[in-house]
């Protein structure tokens, strides 16, 4: 029996199981079930987190990876949206492009730092290229999905009211009706976005990656679970943005 | 000069050597209501794009209105189609509203704005839902659905409405009252019309003439033009000619040659 919750229900369970969690953990810590060298307790992550924010490093290490992350965004879900909307409508590009995509498609973002060093060096379009190319596989399979499940009938249509040539079928049937999937895969997108962050920041951009590097190079552990939850809260305040996009968007879905 | 005219159209399936249709002429002539009538599968919506010009016959030609005859009749040539599609399944897109569904035939006709609402919204109050204009399409009945169909055919203003069994899925007392509107339209607007359905006594209640689809190839196997005589339900004309296009549909020979009930009178 699956017993339906309300919105409010829902929020409360849900901040209920973080409350456990973390008690949970600071009791863990502070009974010596879990050593303090290797887990620091969340009580301790307020003083790290101050002392990170006197120092300005969160302030700039959140600018800086913000800036990273915008960036490889914009430029992943662009290029992989509109490649992979093309690649739905035109089969000849499909087929073209079919064996290239099985080339690169299993290659991590990981794999390319070496390549984002090599071409655009330590700065911000390295680590804007590695977090690009994660979000980029997100969204071309998922523009590509929404377009091959286009109703064919709506191409049809299109035709008989005057719209069947190809950017009839583009501007009429093709955007609108892959939208949702579209959203989708800019919504996941933006939290493989954050995870690479710290991919392309390993080398040695400035961010919450390499801020993270750093700490753990100290054994700081404090300060590491403090980006880690930074991490997290940017997430959280992108997707909640992000919400209000697709809500406007998909007004007709509601 | 008929409006529309299909000459010896053959249609075959993937350009082989298996036909759908075949040896198809049929004349559309101005203000006619003719009802395409022939069994489910028969091939009565292929010929239905074939004359809208989304499907290219394999043989024969159609010839169909032009974009321009309007400009003779008061408004301006390039404002409005030669030719509107009726779905059966009425295919709105959920992502506009009911007045954009509308409106989405006079979208690249030159129209500005304000222009396009105002058709929109006059097609809309022909078919009755004026007040569903800013409602999402998923908000709606299949009936209301079907009236926006017919809508956004209408707005285009076309000499020529092609309907595929555009009441077929829906419920007898829906499709009856929205076949009495398309009378009531038809005849303020003038409209030609091509009816396509499998429903006989649909066709007999609508049509000025009925054109009998069947066989395989399909073939034109009977025509019948229907009086307001043969238009009253139940009665001896009406079910004389039900009997008739049964028969055409079957491909039997036509049993209306001597009216039993004449013989009788005589």
């Amino acid at each position: 029996m699956k017993a339906a919750l309300s919105r409010r229900q829902r929020v409360a369970l849900s901040g209920f199981g973080l409350l456990v969690f973390f008690g949970g953990w600071e009791a863990a810590v502070r009974t010596g079930l879990l050593p303090s060298g290797m887990v620091p307790a969340p009580s301790s992550l307020w003083q790290a987190w101050l002392d990170e924010v006197h120092g300005g490093f969160w302030q700039q290490a959140i600018l800086d990876s913000l800036s990273h992350y915008a960036l490889g965004l914009l430029f992943g879900s662009v290029l992989g949206a509109l490649i992979g909307l093309l690649c739905g409508m035109v089969p000849v590009l499909d087929a073209f492009l079919a064996g290239i995509v099985h080339l690169l498609r299993p290659v991590p973002g990981l794999a390319w730092v070496p390549f984002a060093i090599l071409w655009f060096g330590l700065n911000t379009s390295g680590a804007t290229f590695v977090i690009a190319i994660s979000v980029f596989w997100i969204n071309f399979y998922a523009a590509y999905a929404a377009v091959r499940s286009v109703d064919p009938e709506l191409y049809e249509l299109a035709s008989a009211f005057g719209h069947g040539s190809f950017f009839g079928r583009l501007f009429k049937v093709v955007l609108p009706a892959s939208a949702p999937g579209v959203m989708a895969g800019l919504r996941t997108g933006l939290g493989q976005g954050w995870m690479s962050v710290v991919a392309a920041e390993l080398f040695g951009v400035p961010g919450i990656g390499a801020r993270m590097m750093q700490a753990s190079s100290l054994l700081a552990t404090d300060v590491v679970v403090v980006y880690m939850l930074t991490m997290a809260l940017l997430y959280a305040v992108t997707d909640f943005l992000f919400g209000f996009v697709r809500l406007r968007v998909l007004r007709w879905q509601a | 000069m008929p409006l529309a005219r299909l000459d010896d159209v053959g249609l075959s399936h993937d350009g082989g050597e298996t036909f759908i249709l075949r040896h198809v002429s049929l004349n559309l002539h101005k203000g006619e209501f003719v009802a395409l009538l022939g069994p489910s599968g028969v091939g009565k919506s292929t010929l239905l794009r074939v004359l809208m010009g989304l499907s290219k016959p394999s043989e024969g030609s159609v010839t169909g209105p032009q974009d321009d005859v309007g400009a003779a009749e008061g408004r301006s040539a390039g404002k409005r189609r030669a030719q509107a599609l009726v779905f059966q399944d009425a295919r709105l897109m959920p992502w506009r509203s009911v007045l954009r569904n509308v409106a989405f035939g006079l979208e690249g006709l030159g129209l500005n704005r304000q222009e396009k609402r105002e058709r929109a919204l006059d097609a809309l109050r022909l078919v009755g839902l004026e007040e569903a204009a800013d409602r999402w399409p998923k908000r709606l009945s299949g009936g209301q659905r079907q009236r926006v169909g017919v809508a956004r055919a209408l707005t285009v203003d076309p000499d020529l409405l092609l309907m595929d069994e555009p009441f077929g899925a829906l419920d007898p007392i829906t499709r009856n009252s929205l076949q009495d509107e398309l009378l009531r339209i038809w005849q303020q607007t003038h409209k030609t019309v091509l009816f396509v359905t499998h429903d006989i006594e649909e066709a007999l209640k609508l049509a000025t003439r009925i054109v009998v689809l069947s066989g395989s190839p399909a073939g034109i196997t009977g025509e019948l033009t229907i009086g307001a005589e043969q238009k009253t339900p139940d009665s001896p004309a009406f079910r004389m000619y039900a009997a008739r296009l049964r028969a055409m549909i079957a491909g039997e020979p036509d049993p209306g040659g001597a009216p039993y009930w004449r013989s009788a009178e005589i």
